[in-house]
């Protein structure tokens, strides 16, 4: 890890600190940040928001752990996060999670090889008016069919 | 007849800009709001039955007038956590008018004596909660927030917050722990977050759709609203339909609008012309209802009164030809990974019904299966802390009741 890196979260988790009546209500966002910055949250990144929020290390690890987003190791350039609950999956969504499994040689769960894609099966989006729908990282795609995973696989490099 | 008010100008290009957004009579409700006193708003909140819009259906201006008129920090979290299944009216609200929603905010502030007003909203909604920030600056410049708002000595902060992808940060007590920088487990009530909320403070919360519909209140008054519903739950609903229909979507409608007549009427029916097989009324956690039960009106009595509830007004529509083994898995499926493992009969429970359904679904059930399935569900219900216990019991009890045939042929005799 390059300290440079770290400062910058540093400077970023103290901005957002004053909107909060108290620093430790600052602890979602912050690992938000670690997580944009450094694509994880490794233990260097857990110790360094609980010194700015001033509270124990291992405070920060429960709730690291509780919050589906939160990653404690590496995810791909792209995190393919396919919706899995009702209506999608009436919509076709499990044909589209085979199809990307087919296509990218991995498990829902798994990393490919290169590292440029991950991919996950997620609960609702709230999208189901567009459904099947996954996200590539903060981006919605609905209204799936091979052909559209096609075209979308073909824009991310 | 065009019934549409809250989202009646959605479909402005570009109204989620403030420019266009007061070329269209924006902020007028917070204008004539901060002429009220603040007692008034509540009694015009209270008299105008607006129904909590996420779920639970509490009457927002009771809610309001629970919070002690005491002198010490007073917060607002508006919950836009939207994660029942089947939802998606509030990424809607906010995708499409962002300043209806700060309108609202302001408004709710105002009334119950609160300075600082937090969004909770889902961290999957990363691209909405830019579109809010993006909003609450632009209404900070025009001196719609921040300090002495429109030079009525009224200060307010909206922060968004996001949360990190926990179902159960949906329940207003989990919200707050999760704001606090905690795991989402709920807490016990009592006490109420209104006298007992956010770091110990008074504290309301309240779903998007609610907050939204409050300008409009204060702009056309308690008893215009009360005409557009029913006498005890007024205004419209942001109807989220999905599913097996021709036309999936949100649709805005009066409260008490028939089921059938939503799904057959706007959202254009059963897809492909299919015979209807059953219908989740309000979100994954309402009860399933057969198709001989949808003449029923959707408003939060009538729907309890069908053994089922209206919940987020979100409707999921399944055609004959899905097994509904293949509807309980998800339910199964979904409500296991999202209990929060505080309380014991949700956390194993949930999972251990989920293990049944799956043996089933892959042909390998046992004679009692569907007997041990009841006996779980029924050890969750009324078990836990908070509501999740039952919305995952009653609706998986329901599946077995009503589809009880379907599911038994799965089973060796």
């Amino acid at each position: 890890m390059s300290a440079p890196v770290f400062e910058v979260i540093r400077k970023e988790i103290e901005a957002i600190l004053p909107r909060y009546p108290r620093k430790e209500a600052a602890l979602l966002p912050a690992l938000h940040i670690v997580q944009r910055k450094l694509g994880f949250i490794p233990p260097e990144g857990e110790k360094l928001v609980a010194q700015l929020l001033e509270i124990k290390p291992v405070r920060v690890r429960e709730v690291v752990t509780f919050y589906t987003m939160f990653t404690r190791k590496p995810l791909g350039k792209y995190h393919l996060q396919v919706c899995s609950n009702l209506s999608c999956s009436l919509a076709g969504g499990e044909s589209i999670l085979k199809y990307l499994e087919e296509k990218l040689g991995i498990k829902a769960g798994e990393t490919t090889p290169d590292g440029r894609f991950t991919l996950s099966t997620v609960e609702c989006l709230g999208a189901c008016d567009q459904s099947p729908c996954l996200m590539v990282n903060d981006d919605l795609y609905g209204q799936l069919d091979r052909a559209k995973v096609d075209e979308l696989l073909a824009t991310l490099e | 007849m065009n019934e549409k008010v809250l989202s009646r100008q959605f479909d402005l290009p570009h109204l989620h800009k403030i420019d266009v957004y007061l070329e269209n009579g924006g902020y007028e409700a917070v204008r004539k709001a901060l002429r009220l006193r603040p007692e008034e708003i509540v009694e015009e909140v209270k008299k105008a039955s607006l129904r909590g819009r996420g779920g639970a259906g509490f009457p927002a201006g009771i809610k309001w007038s629970f919070v002690p008129r005491v002198d010490k920090p007073k917060y607002l979290c508006v919950n836009a956590d939207e994660g029942e299944p089947g939802t998606f009216k509030d990424r809607y609200i906010m995708s499409h008018n962002p300043h209806l929603l700060i309108e609202g905010i302001i408004i709710t502030s105002y009334a119950v004596g609160i300075h600082l007003a937090f969004i909770y909203i889902r961290g999957e909604y990363e691209k909405i909660a830019q579109r809010l920030e993006k909003a609450i600056e632009e209404a900070r410049n025009k001196g719609f927030l921040g300090r002495n708002i429109l030079g009525t000595g009224f200060d307010l902060e909206v922060v968004v917050h996001r949360g990190a992808g926990a179902y159960i940060c949906g329940e207003e007590t989990a919200l707050l722990e999760s704001l606090e920088g905690k795991r989402g487990h709920p807490r016990l009530k009592p006490p109420f977050p209104a006298s007992v909320g956010l770091f110990q403070m008074p504290t309301v919360i309240n779903n998007v759709e609610t907050v939204a519909n409050v300008p409009l209140i204060i702009l056309n008054g308690a008893d215009w609203f009360l005409s557009l519903g029913q006498p005890k739950d007024g205004g419209t609903r942001l109807f989220s339909v999905s599913g097996m229909v021709e036309r999936p979507g949100v649709y805005e409608l009066p409260v008490g609008t028939p089921l059938r007549k939503i799904i057959f009427d706007y959202a254009g029916g059963v897809k492909n012309g299919r015979k209807l097989k059953a219908v989740i009324p309000g979100g994954m956690s309402a009860p399933i209802l057969l198709p001989e039960e949808i003449d029923v009106p959707m408003d939060c009595e009538s729907v309890m009164k069908r053994g089922s509830m209206l919940g987020s007004a979100a409707i999921i529509v399944i055609d004959e030809t899905v097994p509904i083994i293949e509807v309980l898995s998800k339910v199964t499926k979904f409500y296991s990974h999202e209990s929060c493992g505080q309380c014991t009969p949700c956390r194993i429970g949930t999972s251990w019904i989920h293990k049944i359904v799956k043996r089933m679904a892959s042909g390998q059930g046992r004679k009692d299966d569907l007997k041990e399935i009841e006996r779980l569900a029924s050890q969750i219900k009324g078990r836990t802390l908070c509501p999740l216990g039952d919305a995952a019991a009653l609706p998986i009890l329901a599946i077995v009741n009503k589809f009880r045939a379907e599911l038994e042929a799965m089973l060796p005799q």
